[in-house]
């Protein structure tokens, strides 16, 4: 009886351990599969023009426009959401603590990490490409500036949070020995907070610059795209999601293939962000011990 | 040192003092009022969102009225507008993706948590997050270009085989005959057509794993050694432990996790713009093709004009109202686990 009783116990945990290894296998394999198809698809498709020639050329261009269109983009993005969420971040961090409104933004920002990227791209649609578009009699409806907007929304978050994370992690002894000395807050916060939480806080930076970059949904009706090269931040702007985007609905085989490519070139950038991101972070916390 | 230089100097120095106390404290509030001024562009932003799709889908509530919600019409030729369809397509591929998900997920984290050895946790959780790198818009076109043929190829005509009550085969299975009804969810006019309901749920699925694992695996980490050695020292075996000790003491967080993956999943327009066919066709069936909000969104705003941009704008906001409950629930059952770790 007891025996029974102990192998079904066994049969039972031996069961569980492999059906638990095998949804690992199962989540790396998704991984491998993804990957090697972008990697191998993205290579085949891989030429000089790519990085040369605009758009407009199709089949024989390339998506020098779309990657210059990203990084002016992404530079927009970045300039506009790192102030405000450093700041924002800052009085969540130093400024919030026996106020109601702390924790309620705090929570709100949580929320806005996961919220739809597409309904940010109408909010800017809303707030930026319709009354530039009332302003100047239609000249300018969808724009760089709007798109880079969308993406500072998407970026806002991630800098609010790990700001807030990282301030928090800062030492107390470090504020009290400053402020007996006398010094005034905003000297406390400007000169040894943020630059103790700096590597943190660069981490949380290039974080966003990994998530923005393969952002798509919400440029399609802020930043919506062009075929040509352009740096005039007013002017459409096609991005290198956006591109992949609009060819990997192509009907052309040799579209799809300079999709992949660019796909490979976007994943790239992407992941080395996020290790550099990384190693950024491990070297701060080396720094902190 | 100075007060000993002049007579008049103690007042000149308290002087300064004061005017320099006075500064600081307007810089302060000033530094203090730009840092919250910032802090409620966060709040501005979530407001907005839900304020300006709300306004420019106004002309669409207006016109249908309650009826919007219940229509299943999606016409733009006669200018018929339901949410019924895209809503449907919305939560039905999210709950697909969640089945999928949510074991996978919770066998990667018990994994990491519990069976790897210690020099394997750090890779394969790394390349686990990897997953949550890759942009959406590479799920997309891996989903269409070869997953969809894949789904096609291997797993609808065995789903048909054995679930529709028109497999390619000829045989009517045993299981159609004998439960009524399950022939309705997998029916389909193409049987080797690969982009469909169920294709975007599996996409999504492998989109959302690496969340809802990285939330399981961290709320794992939190439950006391103690707890779980005092279970192994009385006999218990690791799943025992896992099953008995572990979840229930991480219960509210877990079931956080996995409505943050739902938020996700729900809100994800272009993993599933491609494979999910955008046909406005109302069908219980998963290996149809339908469409989600998100993807409606992206495909036809663009050309959108006048009423039929109204009521995309409608179901953006109907889905960033849904999203906006789904990620409230996921935050405050995380919460309260933080504050447990607090205590």
């Amino acid at each position: 009886m007891s025996a029974s009783l102990y192998t079904t116990r066994r049969i039972k945990n031996i069961v569980a351990m492999i059906l638990s290894v095998v949804a690992t296998g199962i989540g790396l394999l998704f991984l491998a599969w993804i990957l090697w198809e972008t990697l191998s698809q993205g290579i085949a498709g891989l030429k000089p023009a790519l990085f040369t020639k605009i758009t407009a050329y199709r089949e024989e261009g390339g998506l020098a426009n779309a990657m210059v269109g990203s990084l002016i983009l992404n530079v927009i993005g970045i300039l506009i959401a790192t102030p405000i969420g450093v700041m924002a971040g800052t009085w969540l961090a130093e400024y919030s603590r026996r106020s109601k409104l702390g924790p309620t933004i705090r929570f709100l920002n949580d929320i806005l990490l996961s919220a739809p990227s597409i309904v940010l791209g109408l909010f800017v649609y809303t707030i930026v490409v319709l009354p530039s578009k009332w302003l100047t009699n239609g000249d300018v409806t969808f724009s760089g500036i709007a798109g880079g907007i969308a993406l500072a929304l998407i970026a806002l978050p991630v800098i609010v949070r790990t700001t807030d994370e990282m301030l928090r992690l800062v030492p107390g002894t470090l504020r009290e020995a400053a402020l007996s000395l006398g010094v005034p807050q905003w000297k406390l916060t400007v000169q040894i907070l943020i630059r103790a939480a700096r590597s943190g806080i660069v981490t949380g930076v290039l974080l966003a610059l990994a998530r923005i970059s393969g952002e798509t949904a919400p440029l399609l009706f802020t930043a919506f795209g062009n075929n040509f090269m352009t740096f005039n931040p007013i002017d459409k702007m096609p991005s290198l999601p956006q591109v992949i985007y609009e060819y990997t609905k192509d009907p052309s085989p040799d579209i799809n293939t300079l999709a992949w490519a660019g796909a490979f070139v976007l994943t790239m950038f992407v992941l080395a962000l996020s290790l550099v991101a990384r190693f950024v972070f491990s070297r701060s916390k080396v720094s902190h011990d | 040192m100075h007060a000993t230089v002049s007579s008049n100097a103690p007042t000149t120095a308290r002087a300064e003092e004061a005017a320099r106390n006075a500064r600081d404290t307007r810089n302060d509030r000033l530094f203090g009022g730009l840092l919250k001024t910032c802090a409620l562009i966060v709040l501005v932003s979530l407001v907005g969102a839900a304020a300006s799709t709300l306004w420019l889908g106004r002309d669409a509530f207006a016109t249908f009225g309650w009826g919007f919600l219940t229509s299943s019409a999606w016409d733009p030729t006669n200018n018929q507008y339901g949410a019924l369809v895209p809503v449907m397509g919305t939560v039905t591929t999210a709950l697909i993706a969640l089945i999928f998900a949510v074991p996978v997920s919770f066998g990667i984290a018990l994994f990491l948590t519990e069976i790897a050895p210690n020099w394997l946790r750090g890779p394969v959780s790394s390349a686990i997050e990897l997953l949550a790198g890759i942009p959406s818009i590479i799920y997309g076109m891996w989903g269409l270009f070869i997953f969809a043929p894949f789904v096609a190829t291997y797993i609808k005509p065995w789903l048909m085989n054995n679930l529709s009550a028109d497999p390619p085969d000829g045989k009517i299975s045993w299981l159609v005959q004998h439960v009524p009804f399950i022939a309705k969810f997998f029916s389909s006019e193409y049987p080797f057509f690969g982009a469909g309901v169920l294709t975007a749920g599996l996409v999504l699925a492998i989109m959302i794993i690496p969340f809802i694992s990285s939330v399981m695996r961290e709320v794992f980490q939190t439950v006391p050694t103690r707890l779980k050695e005092s279970a192994y020292a009385l006999g218990s075996s690791t799943w025992e432990v896992v099953w008995d000790i572990v979840v229930p003491y991480t219960r509210t967080a877990v079931i956080g996790g996995i409505f943050l993956g739902l938020g996700r999943a729900l809100g994800e327009t272009m993993a599933v713009a491609f494979v999910l066919g955008n046909t406005f066709k109302f069908t219980p069936s998963i290996l149809e093709t339908g469409s989600s909000i998100a993807s409606t969104i992206a495909n036809q705003f663009g050309e959108a004009e006048g009423l039929q941009k109204s009521a995309l704008m409608a179901i953006a906001f109907l889905l960033f109202v849904v999203t906006f409950i789904v990620l409230t629930i996921a935050r405050l059952m995380l919460r309260r686990l933080a504050s447990k770790e607090g205590s």
